[in-house]
């Protein structure tokens, strides 16, 4: 059950809100990079997905259509999760979206073994990947909530 | 954040007295708000500083840009529709006619169950280019019936579907095909001693000409063929498609904006490793004295008693084939001719040898041959196995920056060019890093995660992939560039002429490996010396 707000102390509200903030700082700049470049599309990464999901991605990929439209939810729910994220607005409704979202990507590359990507990766993974923790990490920003106290959700809480 | 406690007593208290926002409620809600207001900041730095090195770089400085290459426009449904005559109908004569839009219905079934390399969408959705098959000719029977049930399939459809159309007459020889009022025009997919006669007959009747490479079989007959084509007036095109290849497109425009500076070497290969790429073709089960016309199938090449792996497999004979020069060397060959406008070389040497197949062919299954082409200071390497697959793609190599040539193009500077030595100097070129870089289909740079991914992507051609079921086949499109010169009466890009260099050009390498020395080209009078 999630903590009461009002009862963190000041240095464990410090490093949930820096937590919940720097993973919207990532969300909102790869959703902002994304929507500023064109020609930017999910196809690579999806044509390149493995493991037992892969059909389906792949699927989303070979349709022109189908793909435009993941193109722009992945665009823009990257860029509002990010917002929400980081300015404490809708923060619950958020971080329940990132987890979607990036449970997604990790069902299309799911580091398990002897899977190989043609996607270079910067680190070496099993079982547990990058995607897998900001899973996690955003888990614990709706278990410890903080956009009521930082953030503009706290703004709907005194108006209640 | 330290007087939390605080602030929630100040809250409670705010409710009860009915105040709603205090001016710490204010801090507090928009505490993170210039942390957005940061990360704005730092995406307006990060654009203006990609669209700086956009502009800084040393392709688009040289006007090379990754546009996609604009096509021939859609073929015109009112156009006049052309006729058309298909003479052989192997391996290859069936790839041709699905490229033109006619497949067998057993092939649309396997397009359909996936054992085609083709999806069915893709073949569906190719463009029509208001053709009909009106006549066949194949002289081994099963081969020449299933010819006629494709040229009649017009419905694309598989063997529970309707043809759609007549079927098409079959021919028991070329020269009667040649010779059908009916036809307009004709495919040439035969053996390669065959493309000179075929060639000359067709054209000798005013046919239009898509024959397969190469264009001949011997020296004397590739004089003879050029003089026909060209005193018929028939529009002819050799079955090179990757003059259709964006890279190749992309290429010589940049060699000829000078990216690459003096080309002084240019390696290309060929690299297969299965029974099918060796030309150990399957032998067809109704295949017999019965159902081949044998000696039509030998016509201008020595006698031989009747063979099945003769053939079926004819490409391991000289006596019917011009060997890895001919079929794979040409290729290559015409891809550089057609990016650097070579010519015939002025020498070749080759060696090789039969070091794997040990099948009783006569050609050789490895072979190396080397071209110079001293009037444009260069030499031109060509290596080639059919038992190891290593992928080496096509290399330009220049005093100031080299090509690959894969599945992308990809140019790189050279760390010792004149031209690049103050940018590479001041930073602003990495020689580990390619200065321009296109995929077809990937124009405009498409991104996948960030641009070095792309690049990644890019090198290894992974992205040329199945887009709405619309990948191009580049056959395809040198069938369509021939048909659409055919109705407006131009020249296509792999011309007689282009054809004529072709030829000349495998029949030396061919020529070096079978007399085992070097062989020259007198260009004035158009003569191989040996």
């Amino acid at each position: 059950m999630a903590v009461k707000e009002q009862n963190y102390s000041g240095c464990q509200l410090t490093w949930l809100v820096l937590l919940r903030v720097a993973i919207g700082w990532h969300f909102l700049y790869e959703g902002i990079i994304k929507i500023i470049n064109p020609s930017w599309t999910s196809l690579a990464y999806l044509m390149d997905s493995k493991g037992f999901m892969a059909g389906f991605f792949t699927t989303l990929a070979e349709n022109d259509g189908v793909l435009k439209i993941v193109d722009f939810c992945n665009e823009w729910g990257l860029f509002l999760i990010g917002l929400g994220l980081v300015l404490g607005i809708f923060t619950k409704l958020s971080a329940y979206a990132g987890i979607l979202l990036v449970s997604l990507y990790y069902l299309s590359h799911p580091p398990f073994l002897g899977i190989e990507f043609a996607f270079p990766t910067e680190g070496n993974y099993l079982i547990v990947d990058k995607n897998l923790v900001e899973i996690l990490a955003l888990a614990v920003t709706i278990v410890f909530p903080t956009g009521r106290i930082i953030g503009l959700d706290r703004f709907f809480r005194i108006n209640k | 954040m330290a007087d939390d406690q605080n602030n929630t007593t100040e809250n409670k208290g705010s409710d009860k007295g009915g105040l709603k926002v205090g001016r710490r409620d204010i801090l507090k809600g928009l505490a993170t708000v210039p942390i957005a207001g940061a990360l704005a900041y730092g995406v307006l730095r990060k654009a203006r500083l990609d669209r700086l090195k956009a502009l800084k770089s040393v392709a688009n400085e040289l006007g090379l840009n990754t546009d996609p290459i604009v096509g021939l426009p859609l073929t015109d449904p009112d156009s006049k529709t052309i006729n058309l005559g298909l003479i052989g109908y192997g391996i290859r004569g069936k790839q041709l006619a699905q490229a033109l839009g006619f497949a067998h219905p057993t092939m649309v079934d396997d397009m359909i169950s996936g054992v085609s390399y083709t999806p069915v969408d893709m073949f569906r959705k190719q463009e029509n280019l208001n053709i009909r098959i009106t006549a066949v000719c194949d002289i081994f029977d099963t081969y020449g019936r299933m010819a006629r049930e494709t040229g009649a399939n017009v419905n694309r459809e598989g063997s529970d579907g309707s043809l759609g159309a007549e079927l098409p007459t079959r021919y028991r020889t070329y020269q009667e095909l040649c010779a059908a009022p009916e036809v307009d025009a004709v495919i040439i997919a035969a053996p390669d001693h065959w493309h000179g006669p075929m060639t000359m007959e067709a054209a000798r009747n005013g046919k239009h000409v898509y024959c397969e490479k190469p264009l001949t079989w011997t020296v004397e007959e590739t004089y003879e063929v050029r003089k026909v084509v060209k005193e018929s007036g028939v529009v002819f095109q050799l079955g090179h498609q990757g003059r259709q290849t964006d890279n190749y497109i992309k290429a010589k425009e940049a060699y000829e904006k000078g990216i690459v500076g003096r080309v002084n070497l240019i390696e290309v290969t060929t690299n297969r490793n299965s029974g099918n790429g060796a030309w150990v073709y399957p032998i067809h089960e109704d295949a017999s004295e019965e159902t081949i016309d044998w000696e039509q199938f030998i016509g201008p090449a020595p006698w031989h008693d009747f063979s099945l792996e003769r053939f079926f497999r004819w490409r391991c004979w000289w006596d019917y084939s011009t060997g890895l020069s001919g079929d794979l060397l040409t290729h290559e060959y015409d891809a550089l001719n057609q990016i650097l406008d070579l010519g015939i070389p002025s020498s070749a040497v080759s060696s090789g040898g039969v070091y794997f197949f040990k099948d009783g062919r006569t050609v050789p299954d490895v072979l190396t041959t080397q071209f110079e082409y001293p009037n444009r200071n260069l030499s031109f390497m060509y290596s080639a196995t059919l038992a190891s697959s290593m992928d080496r793609g096509k290399k330009i190599m220049g005093h100031d920056g080299y090509m690959d040539i894969g599945r992308s193009l990809q140019i790189f500077a050279d760390q010792n060019s004149t031209k690049y030595a103050e940018k590479i100097q001041n930073g602003e070129i990495d020689t580990a890093e390619p200065i321009y870089i296109f995929t077809p289909g990937l124009a405009g740079g498409v991104d996948g995660i960030s641009s070095a991914t792309a690049d990644y992507f890019a090198a290894r051609g992974l992205l040329t992939t199945v887009r709405n079921g619309l990948e191009v086949d580049t056959t395809h499109l040198h069938l369509k560039e021939w048909i659409d010169c055919v109705r407006t009466n131009k020249v296509p890009s792999c011309n007689i002429d282009e054809a004529f260099e072709e030829a000349m050009t495998a029949h030396m390498g061919t020529l070096a490996y079978r007399n085992n020395r070097q062989i020259f080209w007198d260009a004035a009078n158009e003569e191989i010396i040996i």
